[in-house]
């Protein structure tokens, strides 16, 4: 196959449009610099008529919203989840790992929950706290302008609450909590949990001219047509294009960065899904920001002379503590909730308390903490709703099954009585949990792909116990009673498979030492100067927290060090 | 009615204070309104249009089942003096569709059906759908109810048959206006949320508590441009 190779010439070619892909591309072209950003997936915006999901009624497709064709339902704004056509990855026997990939511009973060939490002072080394792991290269002094920044310039939502751990902020107003947010907080209470207001990125409030105000749909995880949500096409990447200096490739499949006889980056080649055909793009620096897992296949596919091991990978660490969060959850049914007044409670799209965490290890079998999400109410009914609908009476002593009147009365008793309560931690990075080049499989681009090496450990398994043991206790404080059986030992007390919470990181992680690390702490790869991962990769450690926030954070330090370097003349 | 109209008419209830009970309404929702374009079609992509025409254009139920099925929707669902039957809300057009895109409902419905028509030939012989509706219901009785002392273990393939039967008329008429009707919902649409009503606060005895209730939305301030001062106090 012939090779086009395109005349134009780079300052960055930016792979990758989500937060971290997103937020490079907004720094860089506000900066000057001429960029390309190459995506894998097609153009999304999410105000294009023909691609909107928000505000659609169950009734306006055949399947009622249900999920068989899209793993989140079928108004989920996310084209792919974890299977994407033509594009497999395969497992060590005996391993599991579920990879979800997004395929449009903005990524995931067309449909993610907006959960947006910094990580706090300990995260950043928690190697002295409990000996586990590795510390991160920098601290969270360091890091806090850019937070601070983020704040806002993307906006989030929360208060203040001085917690030694969980960082305060530049917070937009937090929405009242709603009636099953009260009934979580009776419970959680009595067990001595803290419960606090959510930190969504969600714009409760005006904070520029070009994105709108919520209007509380509830359905940010269809992407807001009034970007009053933050999903990085209408945040970063639409105002970043305004600069003039960005070339946007859509539906272009990077398969590996170029490189010159001195082992430095000169570009990226690509399949341009289109006409099938490859391309070549000549840069000066290039900026992965594909995912954690993507990015990290990219640098391994990058093999050359100079980098016989894959780019970057002299230390054999790409692909390596590749980690997700850990997830357990239980639901409640609440009987002073049944008979509820009907109202609009939809909200904002998510949770509007959580807890974070509150425990002490020192007194717990397992290492690190984890959050409490809460889930319930009054939503929207879409495919599944009315399933087992009168099984709730098997707590009230009513009578199961049934149907006519009874069953429409059933229906209206129980809608909005159910309490979900889901945890979400911090996982240990191990060494051998990995992703790597199968040797044997390609994609439908003949661009080998990752194969997954990943087990929990009973640090996890532990975790996810404690998780279940005081959901149960917090729903029963509550005033209600478990939906369904616990999970036991057996089921390693529901603990989700790893990928199955979609918060992967560590693959390219940032440190020092250049035997243990594969990018320094500006994001930099040890190996190579001009290349820069901006995803989810170089994350040392997972913390109890969702990534994004940190991604973005650490996404806009590392784009204004390769401004900098630029500057210097040292790229 | 055009969604765009709903919309427009349900603006005109939120201002006027009619409608979405909870939120102390303004006038500047206007704008919310305005940003919510709406759209026709259901946001598919054009590989996923294509599966769902073709899946459209599919059979896989006879027209013989589909009339048991019918039956069957109504009884479960049956015509109320505020609300319509099942099959008013085209629960038997859901369940035709969705068996082609899930493809695990076929066989269970299948034979469950001819399950039914077994059964009914054994009481009475006749098909299912034939049989007066004191007939038809002398079997339903016999499956619409768990069994937990195991008094008729015989019916236990009828039972499991009636469950699913039940989960797809439920979840195909209360995803219909009409369900959403008889339901009550009134969300998917712009509105203000501005906390759980007071009465609902006092049958529970919660009230939101005083240190956060300055700190939560105002509404009246939406538009305002966010400031903080160094402290990341809000002070806009």
């Amino acid at each position: 196959m012939q090779i086009i190779e395109t005349a134009k010439e780079y300052d960055a070619i930016i792979v990758g449009s989500g937060a971290g892909g997103g937020m490079s591309a907004f720094i860089l072209a506000n900066s000057g610099l001429k960029i390309a950003v190459v995506e894998a997936g097609p153009y999304f915006d999410p105000k294009d008529p023909s691609t909107q999901t928000q505000m659609k009624w169950p009734w306006e497709s055949p399947r009622r919203g249900a999920s068989s064709r899209r793993a989140f339902g079928e108004y989920d704004m996310s084209w792919g989840d974890w299977k994407v056509e033509g594009e497999p990855y395969t497992h060590e026997e005996g391993t599991e790992f579920k990879w979800w990939r997004s395929r449009m511009l903005g990524g995931r973060t067309n449909h993610w929950g907006r959960i947006s939490l910094r990580f706090g002072p300990d995260d950043f080394k928690k190697k002295d706290i409990d000996g586990l792991g590795e510390n991160w290269p920098i601290t969270y002094e360091e890091l806090k302008p850019y937070y601070d920044r983020l704040d806002k310039m993307v906006g989030v939502f929360g208060t203040n609450e001085g917690l030694p751990n969980d960082p305060d902020g530049y917070f937009l107003p937090p929405p009242k909590p709603r009636l099953h947010d009260f009934f979580y907080m009776k419970g959680a209470k009595k067990t001595g949990i803290p419960v606090i207001p959510a930190r969504l990125s969600i714009l409760t409030k005006r904070i520029n001219k070009e994105r709108g105000v919520c209007f509380y749909c509830g359905q940010c995880n269809r992407s807001c047509n009034a970007y009053a949500d933050f999903s990085a096409g209408s945040v970063f990447i639409f105002p970043a294009q305004k600069s003039g200096q960005v070339d946007l490739y859509t539906n272009c499949m990077v398969k590996n960065v170029t490189t010159n006889d001195e082992g430095l980056a000169t570009g990226v080649s690509f399949i341009n899904k289109e006409d099938l055909m490859e391309y070549q793009l000549k840069s000066r620096a290039v900026v992965l920001g594909a995912s954690a897992c993507s990015s990290a296949r990219i640098l391994l596919n990058s093999k050359s002379k100079q980098h016989p091991n894959g780019l970057g990978n002299s230390s054999d660490h790409v692909g390596r503590y590749l980690h997700d969060s850990t997830g357990a959850g239980l639901t409640g049914f609440i009987p002073a909730m049944m008979d509820r007044k009907i109202y609009n409670e939809d909200g904002v799209g998510g949770m509007h308390v959580y807890s974070p965490w509150w425990g002490d290890n020192k007194k717990l079998d397992f290492p690190r903490g984890y959050h409490i999400e809460i889930w319930g109410g009054l939503g929207m009914p879409s495919y599944g709703f009315g399933f087992n609908a009168s099984g709730l009476n098997e707590h009230i002593g009513g009578a199961v099954g049934g149907y006519g009147d009874k069953l429409r009365k059933d229906v209206r008793r129980f809608y909005g009585s159910v309490l979900g309560l889901a945890g979400r931690g911090e996982s240990i990075a191990q060494y051998d949990n990995r992703c790597t080049i199968d040797p044997s499989v390609v994609d439908q681009f003949g661009i080998p792909v990752l194969k997954f090496d990943y087990k929990w450990t009973n640090y996890e398994v532990l975790q996810a116990k404690h998780m279940t043991d005081t959901f149960e206790e917090i729903i029963t404080n509550a005033g209600g009673v478990v939906l369904g059986e616990k999970p036991g030992k057996e089921k390693d007390y529901g603990l989700l498979k790893p990928g199955e919470i979609i918060h992967e990181v560590g693959t390219t992680r940032m440190g020092d030492d250049t035997r243990t690390s594969v990018t320094n702490k500006y994001q930099q790869l040890h190996d190579c100067k001009n290349v820069f991962v901006v995803d989810a990769g170089p994350f040392t450690s997972q913390a109890d927290k969702n990534c994004t926030w940190t991604i973005m954070a650490l996404s806009m330090r590392a784009s204004e060090y390769i401004v900098e370097q630029f500057k210097k003349k040292n790229i | 009615m055009k969604r765009r109209d709903t919309i427009k008419s349900l603006l005109v209830g939120t201002i006027a204070g009619v409608g979405i009970g909870t939120t102390g309404c303004k006038t500047d929702l206007t704008e919310g309104i305005e940003e919510v374009a709406t759209s026709s079609g259901y946001g598919r992509t054009p590989s996923e249009l294509a599966l769902d025409k073709k899946l459209a254009a599919e059979v896989f139920l006879t027209e013989q089942e589909l009339s048991t099925i019918a039956v069957l929707c109504d009884l479960i669902l049956p015509a109320t003096a505020t609300a319509g039957s099942a099959t008013d809300a085209g629960v038997p057009e859901f369940i035709e569709f969705i068996v082609k895109d899930m493809s695990y409902h076929q066989l269970p419905l299948r034979g469950g059906l001819m399950w039914l028509d077994g059964e009914a030939m054994k009481r009475y012989e006749k098909q299912f759908v034939t049989l007066s509706e004191k007939q038809q219901l002398s079997i339903i009785d016999d499956i619409a109810y768990p069994d937990p002392k195991n008094l008729k273990p015989e019916m236990g393939p009828g039972r499991s048959f009636f469950d699913r039967m039940r989960n797809l008329t439920l979840t195909g008429y209360y995803t219909t206006k009409m369900g959403f009707d008889d339901l009550g919902y009134v969300g998917n649409r712009p509105n203000l949320w501005d906390g759980v009503p007071k009465e609902e606060l006092d049958k529970h005895g919660f009230k939101y508590e005083e240190k956060y209730l300055s700190q939560y939305v105002d509404h009246e301030k939406r538009d305002v441009l966010a400031e903080w001062d160094a402290s990341g106090k809000l002070i806009s």
